[in-house]
């Protein structure tokens, strides 16, 4: 289970400039599916709606038009089926590594000596089972961004909702993050709808790419590199990661030539 | 000695030069503390004891009366509705401030009270609350209540709105309840900013305390700072309001204490380096 659809998806904003309103239409009936156990990345320049559509489906942002459901089930704010990873991990500073993951957990209503080792195997499953007892703040980047993701899984929801995970953290950190976010998906078979602004990033991780610009979606790409891909390094050398990186940079960078 | 240093470039790190130590801060605090006194006892000696007093002559004032129990007593007495009224404040200015922070219902219907409340020149009320509430210990409590309540709620108030909006975000997103979102996120992350209220608060308690001490029935370490001054006794009448001080310095460190216990992170987070 874990199927997201977006059906003809809108979002207004108003806001206020220099004492005049404007609208923004940050949405545009954008339409796409995300199928069960699939990854799919969403990119696009700053400003095209892509994390306000993660937003929507993860119902921190209502939609003004249209409808997001998750296995049928239409989207009415926040719910376990669907589990966040935000830009920055914002784990709350004052709980350790596993408190983080058990907050989650409590919210869902677990409740006893499960509660820890569910936090635990969690932690496990990101590689961090020895650090549990580390507050955020004696933790490295992308050892937070290690505990967000825990957090999410942690709930077991059906579907993963990803807002830039990786942006932030040096280009090391990032390549061995992404390596164990296909390790993980591999392992629990998650479905992963997940924001970027990172061509090779979306390349290497995706089965599909939704480009967007100007709150509305420009083109769906597959990507034609077949699953598992233990070594992403070896990847970035195949003529179809070559191909496809070029094709959605092209995609990408169409109208912006004029 | 440079060359010692450049051989062992790889250990240097151990060896580091001898830097100079920073003096602690308790020893710089104990140095100005005593060019203070010394300052004072110098010029003070010079000025018509009644106009003024030094320091030696308020330690003589202070056995004396710390000897005749007197002290001891009019402490007591003026500490029941001290504690008494910041303790209420603290109880009842968190949660007023989390819910003036939190909602904006609140915040617009009772803002602005709190903004006058602060800025409320409580002297000139002194008499109508003590036509409401008496001369007792009922009246001295709702003085010092109202002195340190606002300084409390506003901090408190402004910490919840400083609150990371991404960090309330992660709540929503586990389906967190108001209740919850409150107790378990905003609360927490606004502890910094509840501690420095409860901190500015102590000040104006004993401020409010003396206050009621003086305008209700004069009673306490007040009516010690009144007596000793009617009768001219400058150096008398400067023992409460050391006492008073070193009280708040007291409380003040005391609840540094409690901070560094309840958020131990914020310490932690933030850099307390300084020059």
């Amino acid at each position: 289970m874990g199927e997201v659809s977006f059906v003809d998806v809108s979002k207004r904003f108003s806001l206020r400039v220099d004492g005049e309103l404007h609208h923004v239409q940050a949405l545009e009936r954008v339409s796409f599916t995300v199928n069960n156990g699939e990854i799919v990345a969403l990119i696009g320049p700053s400003g095209c709606g892509k994390t306000t559509a993660l937003r929507v489906a993860m119902g921190l942002d209502a939609a003004t038009g249209g409808r997001v459901t998750v296995d049928g089930r239409e989207v009415e704010g926040c719910g376990y089926d669907r589990g966040m990873v935000f830009q920055h991990a914002e784990l709350l500073p004052w709980l350790s590594a596993r408190e983080n993951v058990m907050f989650g957990l409590e919210m869902k209503g677990v409740r006893g000596a499960h509660l820890r080792d569910a936090a635990d195997k969690y932690l496990e499953l990101v590689g961090l089972g020895s650090s549990g007892n580390r507050r955020p703040h004696q933790l490295s980047g992308g050892m937070k961004q290690r505990v967000g993701i825990a957090r999410a899984l942690a709930i077991d929801p059906s579907v993963l909702l990803m807002d830039e995970p990786f942006g932030a953290l040096d280009a090391q950190t990032r390549e061995s993050l992404q390596a164990e976010l296909l390790d993980i998906h591999a392992r629990t078979g998650k479905t992963i709808l997940f924001v970027t602004h990172d061509l090779d990033e979306a390349v290497l991780i995706a089965d599909r790419i939704v480009v967007m610009k100007n709150g509305a979606v420009q083109e769906i790409m597959k990507v034609p590199l077949s699953r598992p891909r233990p070594d992403l390094g070896l990847v970035r050398g195949m003529p179809e990661f070559v191909e496809t990186r070029y094709k959605v940079w092209k995609t990408l960078h169409e109208d912006t030539v004029h | 000695m440079a060359d010692i240093a450049d051989k062992h470039t790889v250990t240097s790190e151990q060896a580091a030069p001898a830097e100079r130590r920073p003096l602690p801060r308790w020893v710089i605090t104990t140095i100005s503390i005593c060019v203070a006194l010394g300052l004072w006892e110098i010029s003070g000696r010079n000025i018509n004891p009644i106009f003024g007093s030094y320091p030696s002559a308020i330690a003589v004032a202070f056995w004396e009366l710390l000897k005749s129990g007197e002290l001891v007593s009019a402490l007591s007495t003026s500490l029941q509705p001290f504690i008494a009224g910041y303790g209420l404040a603290i109880l009842l200015g968190v949660p007023l401030g989390l819910v003036v922070g939190r909602f904006r219902t609140a915040e617009a219907s009772l803002g602005i009270y709190i903004t006058a409340g602060y800025a409320m020149p409580l002297v000139a009320l002194v008499p109508l609350l003590m036509l409401w509430l008496g001369l007792g210990f009922a009246v001295k409590v709702a003085v010092v209540f109202l002195m340190s309540l606002f300084p409390i709620v506003i901090n408190t108030w402004l910490g919840v709105v400083a609150v990371p909006k991404t960090l309330i975000e992660v709540g929503k997103s586990f389906v967190a309840s108001d209740v919850v979102i409150l107790r378990r996120i905003i609360l927490p992350a606004t502890l910094p900013y509840i501690m420095a209220g409860i901190r500015l608060a102590v000040g104006r308690a004993v401020v409010g305390m003396v206050i009621a001490e003086f305008f209700t029935t004069i009673s306490g370490l007040g009516a010690v700072i009144i007596n000793s001054a009617n009768n001219f006794d400058t150096a008398t009448m400067f023992v409460p309001i050391i006492v008073l001080m070193v009280m708040a310095i007291g409380l003040n460190s005391l609840i540094g204490v409690v901070e560094r216990w309840v958020a131990p992170w914020q310490a932690e987070i933030a850099g307390r380096d300084r020059e």
